[in-house]
């Protein structure tokens, strides 16, 4: 049980990293990722959205989704959106600090395809609730890692000289690649 | 008249002998008795596919040179490096027409695209062999014996481009590292020393690389604190699985002298530009590679890792720069 808890934790972070095995959310991945700061906090929100996501999930598949099978994917949507909404709200008044710090992400991902991706992968693969929360952990360190990593050379490569053609989003996708590439590493760590 | 006299600069005042050629010269000087051993070892086969490479390489840096004199940047002698060391990567039987998308990847998507020399993150031999590894997974896993045969062809060599070609050898051989992985079974110590094994081009002569390393390190050609946390982590994590199951694990001699962890650790960790800046920046770095190293050969699906380690301890490397700044004095 232990043993299965870690692997599904790895092989979401490392293995079948959300960003760059899965290729899911590049819009937030191109979009925020030119400062650090910026990046991380990006990424802390994405975990935060993920855990709900895990939550509202697993209670829509068990309570909702045997009697309704058709609106799996719009009720996925319509309940992560407004549970993040609300926990948003909730947190403006309970947390400040937090708020400061996640809030303007949270909206923005909130309809991501690697939150929908995530709803619909760990209900695939028939995820119970421990699972799913350890699951959306490992994806959103996933996707935390990518951001971070990309963030950091494209501060750094503020300051050479990338050749006009190709500066900007050819870049950094070629950048994500070459990340994606190194990953590639990790493909059937601890499956033997 | 004035200008002999006076000469006008602004600081460093003290300067080095060293520049950016005399110290690429250097290494690719040292780099020719490498290519001797593989082609004691490989044969004719080994010298064709480095002079691919490095061709393919030295084209790559003509037609991409930022500079807009053509040419100009060929003279620093890093594509030249690139290309050596991109073709020791190599299986001795690889397809030449590999051979030369790999150089020109490795310089167009390694260092071109980043601004040139200098300016990249990612080790450029390295990135060629990564973008081979993911184009041409049969390829570039096939590996041939030694067999003493210094005039003939490996593998498949002479491939038409686009085409994976018959193989010209009548056995291949498996790595030790695979043999370790796939069968749990140990290759000779001295085997592993003097190369006699199959394997990556230059990889296989663990003693010569030995031999060139303590050379660089007494010269300060490169940094030998990455060689040497590279061996300390690798030691101290293999070890431990070493000790815990050693029927499953292999020690961590054999960890140090197999597969392309020396070559790795000499030429391509300690890439002047792609490693950290800080002496406690590589250390990380170091450990960092290390780690990784362990954990793709002892629970990953690929035999090797060291490619994957540094070019994952590449990326992190604006991170680690960033937040190991010395504090500079007064501050």
């Amino acid at each position: 049980m232990d043993t299965n808890l870690i692997w599904i934790f790895v092989s979401a972070l490392l293995i079948n990293n959300f960003t760059l095995t899965y290729f899911l959310g590049l819009c937030p991945f191109l979009g925020v990722s030119s400062r650090l700061e910026t990046a991380f906090r990006l990424g802390l929100a994405n975990i935060f959205v993920m855990l709900i996501t895990a939550i509202c999930s697993y209670a829509l598949n068990t309570w909702v989704l045997p009697f309704a099978p058709y609106l799996r994917l719009i009720s996925f949507i319509i309940v992560i959106a407004s549970s993040v909404q609300f926990v948003e709200i909730a947190l403006k008044k309970f947390s400040p600090e937090l708020f400061k710090a996640l809030g303007i992400f949270l909206p923005l991902i909130t309809t991501n395809c690697a939150i929908l991706g995530l709803a619909l992968f760990s209900t695939n693969k028939g995820y119970g609730f421990v699972e799913g929360i350890v699951y959306a952990l490992g994806a959103g360190g996933g996707v935390t890692l990518a951001l971070v990593l990309l963030a950091g050379i494209r501060e750094e490569t503020r300051l050479t000289n990338v050749p006009k053609l190709i500066e900007g989003t050819a870049f950094n996708l070629i950048v994500a690649g070459i990340i994606s590439m190194a990953f590639m590493g990790f493909a059937g760590l601890f499956s033997a | 008249m004035l200008k002999n006299i006076l000469s006008i600069s602004t600081s460093p005042y003290l300067k080095d002998k060293d520049t950016t050629p005399w110290l690429m010269f250097q290494v690719v000087y040292s780099l020719i008795p490498v290519v001797f051993v593989a082609f004691y070892y490989f044969g004719i086969s080994a010298l064709i596919t480095t002079v691919m490479a490095v061709f393919s390489c030295l084209f790559a840096e003509w037609l991409f040179d930022p500079t807009g004199n053509r040419g100009w940047s060929i003279k620093n002698g890093s594509a030249l490096i690139t290309g050596m060391l991109l073709a020791l990567t190599l299986p001795p039987g690889f397809p030449l027409w590999m051979t030369f998308i790999g150089g020109f990847v490795a310089i167009g998507m390694g260092k071109a695209i980043w601004g040139g020399l200098g300016q990249n993150i990612f080790n450029p031999a390295l990135l060629g062999r990564a973008f081979l590894q993911a184009a041409f997974p049969t390829a570039i896993t096939t590996w041939s014996s030694p067999n003493g045969d210094l005039l003939a062809f490996r593998g498949t060599n002479l491939a038409l481009p686009f085409f994976q070609g018959e193989s010209i050898d009548v056995v291949s051989g498996a790595t030790p590292l695979s043999k370790m992985k796939f069968d749990r079974e140990t290759t000779d110590l001295s085997d592993l020393l003097f190369g006699n094994t199959s394997g990556s081009l230059g990889e296989t002569c663990g003693v010569l690389l030995i031999l060139i390393a303590i050379y660089f390190m007494v010269r300060k050609i490169i940094n030998w604190r990455i060689p040497l946390s590279m061996v300390i982590s690798v030691t101290v994590f293999s070890g431990i699985a070493y000790l815990i199951n050693p029927e499953v694990y292999p020690s961590p001699v054999f960890m140090i002298l197999s597969g392309g962890f020396l070559l790795g650790a000499v030429y391509m960790a300690t890439d002047l530009v792609t490693s950290p800046l800080t002496p406690k920046g590589v250390w990380i770095y170091g450990i960092g590679i290390g780690i990784l190293i362990v954990l793709i050969r002892n629970w990953g699906g690929l035999p090797e890792g060291v490619m994957y380690a540094i070019l994952l301890m590449n990326s992190a490397t604006p991170l680690i720069n960033r937040y190991t700044k010395i504090r500079t004095y007064g501050h």
